[in-house]
């Protein structure tokens, strides 16, 4: 067998288009003069749509129907690179989630007159990473796939560089990160310990053995730790948040949205990946981690949220209260497997809040003026009599995060809480919709200043046409998810690779 | 026709909502017109129902069926699934006449933002009848979760000086109860799915599992999946003692949205009551703990509230705290668990959209013309407005229960099914008639005897033909009911035997004090929509 076929390079060609399509735009951008530079974003977007096509080619080759539709995917590169369903799943929401960030992105760097093509060269990049994150079936690649991702996010949050809160919240965020890479990493290495290997079924193996009765259990409890905390960081879990609100507050507005759909669903693509194949011998010690840290994240991030005056600070916290829902998607199930409902329920809740919530950021960016931020709660007030489309669609997104039906954030909720209700964690359950109600009460607060104050200006929000696409997608796909989810379920399903009757252990291999 | 009915009524609102939104908004005349028009329209299609529907009232299970369990979302099994008895039949009928008035009663009452007003009233149409139309429980989680946003939003742009505070109240208040309901119908999903192997949110299929919740978890778990549901129901109602958000939303709602609140918005509360919490539940209804708990919250709500609106100030206030008295008969009669107590009390739940929906617009055309609702600062109004009082004096007689008027014929068989259940249950629920006749008698007086004593009172101008239209069906509604409410009885006569036939199985369904005798020949152990729809 070849050390390198050159199929695997067909698998990693989204990857490796998102890199030359990065490296022309930076080379483009400096033959460009200062008034064109938008050609960067139309490059960069085109590169997103070849990745979207070489990804659409490998999901046709799984679906081949000579297959008998029961391919999971393809690996390559030895076996570091997994290309399945779920990696699949995946890659078309980071380049959504990436393609509308550019949308949005254009007229606000020109406000900001930051207009640089590093910007969406660093986008691109951090899409590559987020792929490896999401199809890395090696330690290795996983640990390099999160570092790309997290370095270009870090130069993206900073990216305002005459701006002093965006240069505190990057410096934040790169020594907060840094340090939980750091963590990460050691809990990484002591997995290879324990292995001897770097490949996720090696390394489940090993702890599969180890957990058996008559061993020590120090080491393999130690590497759970820190790679839980690790990762926790990453998703912005409490007690490892501090770092999302300043970030979020301080980072060009875009980003903060990209950040909190992309990102996080990144982050949650290796935790599974981490969580489900190579920790899943340890499902029973890690299960009161989990939720200890669910339990926490819904209580900080709801209870924080109430008090909030700035837009991006109060998402910030609403974005950690989400990721504790989602957390109990990964508790439901018994301590040996995870129950299917809550797996997909986090898929799901995923899928639409990479819409709902760039859609609510995209608002707030449209917002902002040479005059006016625009992050204060108090900068909404009164939007309807200034833009009734952007207020009713703001007022979508808000009912969707808080799970109200028919719109599309009800449906990760419901998935979750039906995983809880089929394994009886009753108590998270209602726990869990207690906290929904708590959170009702801030998007209210955000809906009211929009619909029952008067405005304090009354200069006219403009929409530039890419501001109108980024809002047109997200809240088209958060009202057609909501009003007919079935196709968007069915794609769930497809990378769960499961119909009705799911079987996980499919998922894993 | 027949077969697609049920959906033209219930999204041709929603369909005249999404016309209004290519009108431009200083338009404000055509945007009327356009609303008015739809809101009539969607009252005139709804009445070939009731000659259908009279000619198949005998038939069991749903009628006007349309759609299928699951052809929605097949992956989860929740489906669009319509259809109505008896009980919702009545309910839509309701909501159909009152959306109508509510409409029509703000044509000048509304002066800013009249395009959104209607949009959100007619959205808020559609969501309400889907509630009562719902045979599938997502799909009646939706509607029930829809119909919030426009009421918070008429409550929070269009209301009092409090309306944040009460907007927000409303909403948070009816989403508690609603995510609970939620949990429980997942765990009813969930329990359907481990007896027989299929995911399905059709209620006529949780019809049939639900009950055996008991045998294979015990009656804790199902006393507990009881009051899931029973909070979310109990708000809406709302019982003593979750009633504290009716009385600030009712007193900062526009009035148009109070008549909505108090006309139909209470009676999905008692509807999914009848609907669900009692034939999901039997065994937990029929226990005398938890039976007894609520009885007495309904008396406990019925001579609270009446207590209340005597001492108000506000004459708002004091009908929304009337209303608290009034649902008390209606969570009365239901828990009377006959059939006498529960037809009592659909037919008082549409006698109390008809009166109180017409209070609420009585004060409301007080308030258009003075902007303040304080008694104290009334006195003598009939010397000056004479058709005003005369028709509020029927409303009144029609609210405490005058015979020959449609109060007197839903209380008198609600106190009646009780005290076939216990004596006591009537003799306290009584107390409530009498104070009820005390706070609207006392209300009466203060505002319309005696002389004018406020001088800003003596120039009020006499309803115009617009608000006559607007009471003209009500008061028809309410001699009707009140002079030959047999047709009432017969149509409610087979879905409440049934539920009875649920509940008891043991219950003798004819007894001859019954004063409705259906053709329907009592079915004691028949499930609800087991035989399907009978188009």
């Amino acid at each position: 067998m070849p050390f390198f076929h050159s199929d695997d390079y067909l698998l990693a060609l989204p990857m490796l288009l998102l890199t030359l399509f990065a490296l022309g735009v930076l080379m483009v951008d400096l033959m460009l003069p200062r008034d064109s530079k938008v050609v960067n974003a139309w490059t960069a977007f085109a590169g997103l749509i070849f990745a979207g096509a070489g990804v659409f080619r490998i999901q046709q080759q799984i679906n081949r129907p000579e297959h008998g539709g029961s391919v999971m995917g393809f690996s390559g590169f030895s076996g570091t690179l997994v290309v399945d369903r779920f990696a699949i799943f995946f890659f078309y929401l980071f380049l959504a989630a990436a393609a509308v960030t550019i949308l949005m992105s254009v007229r606000y760097l020109d406000i900001e007159d930051e207009q640089h093509g590093e910007y969406y060269a660093l986008i691109l990049f951090s899409v590559v990473g987020m792929m490896c994150m999401a199809a890395g079936n090696d330690l290795v690649l996983l640990f390099i796939g999160l570092e790309l991702m997290a370095i270009s996010t870090y130069i993206l949050v900073g990216f305002l560089r005459r701006d002093r809160r965006s240069n505190e919240a990057a410096l934040k965020y790169l020594l907060l990160g840094a340090f939980s890479s750091g963590i990460f990493a050691y809990g990484l290495s002591l997995l290879y310990g324990l292995a001897g290997s770097t490949n996720l079924q090696q390394v489940a193996m090993a702890l599969a053995a180890a957990m058996q009765p008559g061993h020590v259990r120090v080491i393999p409890l130690v590497a759970l730790v820190t790679t839980a905390a690790g990762l926790f960081f990453k998703i912005a879990a409490v007690p490892f948040h501090q770092w999302a609100p300043d970030a979020y507050e301080g980072a060009p507005t875009s980003i903060t949205g990209y950040m909190s759909v992309a990102g996080k669903a990144a982050a949650w693509a290796l935790l599974l990946r981490i969580f489900l194949f190579a920790l899943a011998p340890m499902r029973p010690l890690y299960l009161p981690i989990v939720v200890f840290v669910a339990i926490a994240t819904m209580t900080g991030g709801n209870l924080a949220a109430l008090t909030q005056t700035n837009l991006k600070r109060l998402f910030a916290y609403s974005s950690i209260a989400h990721v504790g829902y989602m957390l109990l998607g990964l508790i439901a199930g018994s301590p040996q497997a995870p129950n299917a409902d809550g797996i997909r329920g986090i898929l799901v809740y995923l899928m639409v809040y990479t819409f709902m919530n760039l859609g609510v950021f995209a608002v707030i960016a449209s917002l902002r003026r040479r005059d006016l931020i625009g992050d204060e709660l108090e900068d909404l007030n009164g939007l309807f009599f200034k833009a009734p489309t952007e207020a009713v669609l703001m007022l979508a997104f808000l009912l969707s995060l808080a799970g109200i039906p028919p719109l599309a954030g009800f449906y990760g909720k419901y998935f979750i809480f039906l995983g809880l209700m089929e394994s009886g964690h009753y108590a998270l359950a209602t726990l869990a919709v207690a906290y929904v109600a708590v959170s009702v009460y801030y998007y209210l607060r955000v809906a009211n200043a929009m619909f029952m104050r008067t405005a304090s200006d009354a200069v006219p929000v403009s929409i530039s046409w890419g501001m109108g696409a980024a809002l047109g997608i997200t809240g088209l796909a958060t009202v057609v998810i909501g009003i007919y989810p079935e196709p968007f379920l069915r794609m769930v399903n497809w990378s769960m690779h499961v119909t009705q009757a799911p079987a996980l252990a499919q998922l894993l291999r | 026709m027949q077969n697609h009915i049920l959906s033209i009524i219930l999204f041709l609102p929603l369909v005249g909502a999404i016309l209004l939104l290519f009108i431009p908004r200083d338009n404000k005349d055509a945007i009327r017109w356009i609303a008015n028009a739809f809101a009539l329209a969607g009252l005139l299609v709804s009445l070939p129902l009731v000659p259908w529907f009279w000619a198949q009232r005998a038939q069991p299970g749903f009628k006007f069926v349309e759609g299928a369990a699951g052809n929605w979302i097949p992956s989860i099994g929740a489906g669009y699934h319509i259809g109505v008895d008896g009980i919702s039949f009545l309910l839509i009928m309701l909501t159909t006449l009152l959306g109508w008035i509510s409409i029509l009663s703000s044509w000048t009452a509304i002066q800013d933002r009249v395009k959104e007003y209607y949009i959100w009233f007619l959205v808020l149409q559609t969501g309400m009848l889907g509630v009562f139309m719902a045979l599938d429980f997502f799909l009646f989680y939706v509607f029930w979760e829809v119909m919030l946003v426009p009421m918070y939003l008429l409550i929070g742009i269009w209301g009092g000086p409090r309306k944040l505070y009460a907007a927000i109240k409303f909403f948070l208040y009816t989403l508690v109860g609603s995510v609970l309901m939620l949990l429980g119908i997942l765990f009813l999903y969930f329990n359907h799915h481990s007896l027989t192997g299929a995911y399905t949110f059709d209620i006529q299929a949780i019809y049939q599992t639900a009950p055996q919740v008991v045998d294979h978890y015990g009656l804790a778990v199902a006393t507990v999946l009881f009051f899931a549901f029973f909070i979310a129901f109990a708000i809406k109602v709302p019982m003593f003692p979750f009633h504290t958000w009716l009385p600030d939303a009712h007193v900062e709602a526009p009035t148009a949205g109070s008549v909505i609140l108090a006309g139909v918005l209470l009676k999905m509360g008692t509807y999914g009551l009848i609907r669900f919490s009692i034939p999901l539940f039997p065994k937990v209804a029929m226990d005398p703990r938890v039976r007894g708990a609520m009885i007495t919250l309904s008396i406990i709500g019925i001579v609270y509230g009446a207590l209340v609106s005597l001492m108000q100030k506000d004459m708002k206030k004091l009908v929304a705290y009337s209303s608290v008295s009034h649902l008390g008969f209606c969570t009365l009669g239901i828990f009377a668990l006959n059939p006498l107590g529960l037809s009592g009390s659909v037919i008082q739940q549409i006698n109390h959209g008809i009166s109180t929906g017409a209070l609420f617009l009585i004060v409301g055309i007080l308030y258009e013309r003075r902007h303040t609702r304080e008694i104290a600062e009334y006195g003598g109004i009939s010397n000056v407005m004479p058709l005003y009082a005369t028709i509020t004096l029927i409303m009144f007689m029609s609210s405490l229960g005058l015979p020959l008027l449609n109060g007197f014929v839903g209380e008198f068989t609600i106190l009646q099914g009780s005290y076939m259940e216990n004596k006591w249950w009537a003799a306290w629920a009584v107390t409530g008639v009498i104070l009820g006749a005390a706070y609207l008698l006392w209300l009466y007086q203060r505002v319309f005897f005696g002389n004018v004593t406020n001088p800003k009172n003596e120039h009020l101008h006499d309803l115009t033909p617009r608000e006559v239209l607007t009471f003209a069906p009500l008061i028809v509604m309410a001699v009707w009911i009140g002079v030959y409410p047999k047709p009432f009885f017969e149509v409610l006569d087979q879905p409440v035997k049934q539920i009875v036939g649920i509940v008891r199985p043991d219950y003798p369904l004819n007894p001859p004090a019954a004063r409705a005798q259906g053709s329907g020949s009592p079915r004691p152990t028949a499930a609800i929509g087991a035989a399907g729809g009978g188009r």
